[in-house]
């Protein structure tokens, strides 16, 4: 079963439909791209605006710990900071979602209980994606079990970039299916491109038209784990993407950058572009998300020199 | 034919680089006599957010050198003093209103000051530091570690001899310095800067932000990851020291309190410059003795 909307699906019959249709997605002009990009990052948030899109943008966090080192230990304090970031502050707003490993997530979800905080597994032989289809099925429907909210997977970047564009929507929608649960709702699925290995701009919105015809409720730019990960251009890319999608077929899907976002000001910078070129609908932690772990302290400090107007410092935040 | 001015504007020195002011705006700087020399950055409250967090970031690595290291250092930027001595006699003397002779005995001095506190850093641990005799059979050591990040507000009349006094003396037991220079003469502390970036001084361990003590001085003394702050550059202006002492009491910083009046930078400066930004650590050793 597929969630294509019926208007795409002739594109998706085939693949040399597929080819011929993403092929034919007009080109990304990578200067004006770039240009308009920076252009937008030099926007001044100030005052009553910037208390607003910090607390939005913390709303928004998917406070992500991937490590190979993780313990429970981490996880749990990672889920308490996730609901209650800035302890001394009790108006400061709970991020979106913890995002761990398949196996953390059991204790991820007893940790945060009832308090609406999410919990996102990375899935599908993350980071790289090189494993049998069967295993990544499995991989996610584990993470689903143990009560995940939301799958970040990652595509085939090996078989996007061989050409394979049919083998890679497949294992989307295969995987879609997989984050059914037996209740009949959803997980949320999270489509990763790793956009610093996809090359060129065009790849990145073809990658993206691929992904929401597949089904994908959130396309998210990078694993976190290759340089670049995200960056304001490849972005804007995907909010077009996501705003032309939505012009179609009237439906939404969610915009991810991880990786890279480390502090308040990048932050604000990704809130006016989504502003700008996916439009307001998108200000909204259900329809923007940022994968990130540092980026959370310093939206904190930021936060904290705004309510008590003087500089705060790392001393008085937990690590991580 | 006549040449065209070479007509300078200097920048900040923040994590050794040279930025513009993050405001860029800039103040003319005149000589003893009015006359205008050149344009300096006028350091704004971002811009002193941003030298704070180089220093933080410049603090492990400094702290964590040896004390040797630290010392050769200092008397390699002696060096390179004494090698650009001619500006600084320039840049003193235009500043100061001093006769050569005069600027070129304060620029030997500042020099001497630097060799003498380059000789201080494998000495201090020594001297404030103690083997201490207490009631058990335990070894125990007390030494001297550096506070952290310091606020300096360097002294408005003395612009190089003033300035090498209070910032040498932080630095030298690893601490690592923000300092704002003299308003009204900042341009030997621009060289200084220059020598600095040209002497294996680490970035961020000093930056230097030339402006108004009185505008930046609150934002670093309410900065709550600034762990001391040295009040010289207010001497005499007992209104704003009072507020800048309050500030900083807010996360209990160390302060150095601002003098009635400017000292006399020749003389001997002792010890206190450098104990009052040490922290003792002392450490019980359960082996016996």
């Amino acid at each position: 079963m597929s969630s294509t909307p019926t208007i795409l699906e002739d594109v998706t019959g085939s693949e040399a439909s597929l080819r011929r249709f993403l092929h034919g997605l007009p080109g990304v002009d990578q200067v004006g791209a770039e240009a308009r990009a920076a252009g937008l990052a030099t926007r001044s948030i100030k005052t009553t605006a910037k208390a607003y899109a910090l607390d939005l943008a913390i709303r928004m966090v998917d406070l992500t710990t991937l490590e190979g080192q993780d313990t429970p230990g981490k996880v749990r304090a990672l889920s308490a900071k996730a609901m209650r970031p800035d302890p001394s502050d009790p108006t400061c707003p709970a991020t979106a979602a913890v995002c761990v490993y398949p196996d953390m997530v059991g204790i991820a979800k007893e940790a945060l209980g009832t308090s609406g905080v999410h919990v996102a597994a990375v899935a599908t032989a993350f980071p790289s994606g090189r494993a049998a289809l069967d295993i990544k099925l499995a991989d996610t429907r584990d993470a689903v079990e143990a009560g995940a909210d939301e799958i970040d997977m990652v595509i085939d970047r090996g078989a996007f970039l061989a050409g394979r564009y049919q083998h890679v929507y497949d294992e989307i929608v295969a995987v879609r299916e997989a984050c059914r649960r037996p209740d009949g709702e959803d997980a949320h699925l999270k489509v990763i491109f790793e956009t610093g290995e996809l090359q060129t701009y065009d790849n990145v919105r073809r990658a993206s038209w691929l992904a929401m015809m597949a089904g994908a409720h959130f396309i998210k730019t990078s694993t976190g784990k290759v340089q670049p990960a995200a960056t304001l251009p490849v972005t804007l890319v995907m909010l077009q993407a996501v705003r032309d999608y939505r012009a179609l077929t009237g439906q939404m899907v969610g915009v991810k950058p991880a990786g890279g976002i480390r502090t308040a000001k990048d932050a604000i910078k990704y809130l006016v572009m989504v502003n700008e070129v996916a439009g307001e609908e998108w200000l909204d932690p259900a329809w923007f998300r940022f994968g990130a772990s540092t980026l959370l302290n310093d939206l904190l400090m930021q936060r904290t020199k705004m309510t008590t107007g003087r500089y705060s410092g790392p001393d008085y935040f937990t690590l991580d | 034919m006549s040449r065209i001015d070479v007509r300078k504007t200097y920048k900040l020195y923040i994590g050794g680089a040279f930025p513009r002011s993050e405001s860029s705006y800039t103040y003319e700087v005149l000589d003893s006599k009015g006359k205008f020399v050149a344009n300096a950055a006028l350091a704004s409250r971002k811009d002193a957010r941003d030298a704070v967090v180089a220093a933080r970031k410049a603090f492990g690595g400094w702290s964590g050198r040896t004390a040797y290291n630290r010392s050769q250092i200092l008397y390699r930027v002696a060096e390179v003093m004494e090698d650009r001595r001619p500006q600084f006699v320039q840049a003193v003397s235009q500043s100061e209103g001093l006769t050569a002779s005069k600027a070129g005995a304060v620029v030997d001095q500042a020099i001497d000051r630097l060799v003498w506190y380059a000789g201080w850093a494998d000495k201090l641990a020594q001297v404030v530091g103690n083997a201490n005799p207490v009631a058990g059979p335990f070894f125990n050591l007390s030494t001297p570690e550096p506070t952290g990040v310091v606020a300096v507000l360097a002294p408005q009349d003395s612009s190089l001899l003033g300035l090498v006094s209070v910032v040498a003396p932080v630095i030298v037991s690893g601490n690592t310095v923000v300092v704002v220079s003299s308003y009204e003469r900042p341009l030997p502390a621009v060289t200084f800067a220059e020598v600095l970036a040209t002497s294996d001084v680490p970035g961020g361990v000093v930056n230097v932000l030339t402006g108004s003590a009185a505008t930046v001085g609150p934002w670093l003394a309410s900065h709550m990851d600034v762990n001391a702050i040295d009040l010289t550059g207010v001497a005499g202006d007992t209104e704003l020291a009072t507020e800048l002492e309050v500030a900083a009491a807010e996360n209990l910083k160390r302060v150095r309190r601002a003098p009635a009046a400017e000292p006399d930078w020749a003389l001997d400066p002792g010890l206190d410059p450098m104990t009052a930004f040490l922290e003792t650590k002392t450490v019980w050793h359960p082996i016996g003795v």
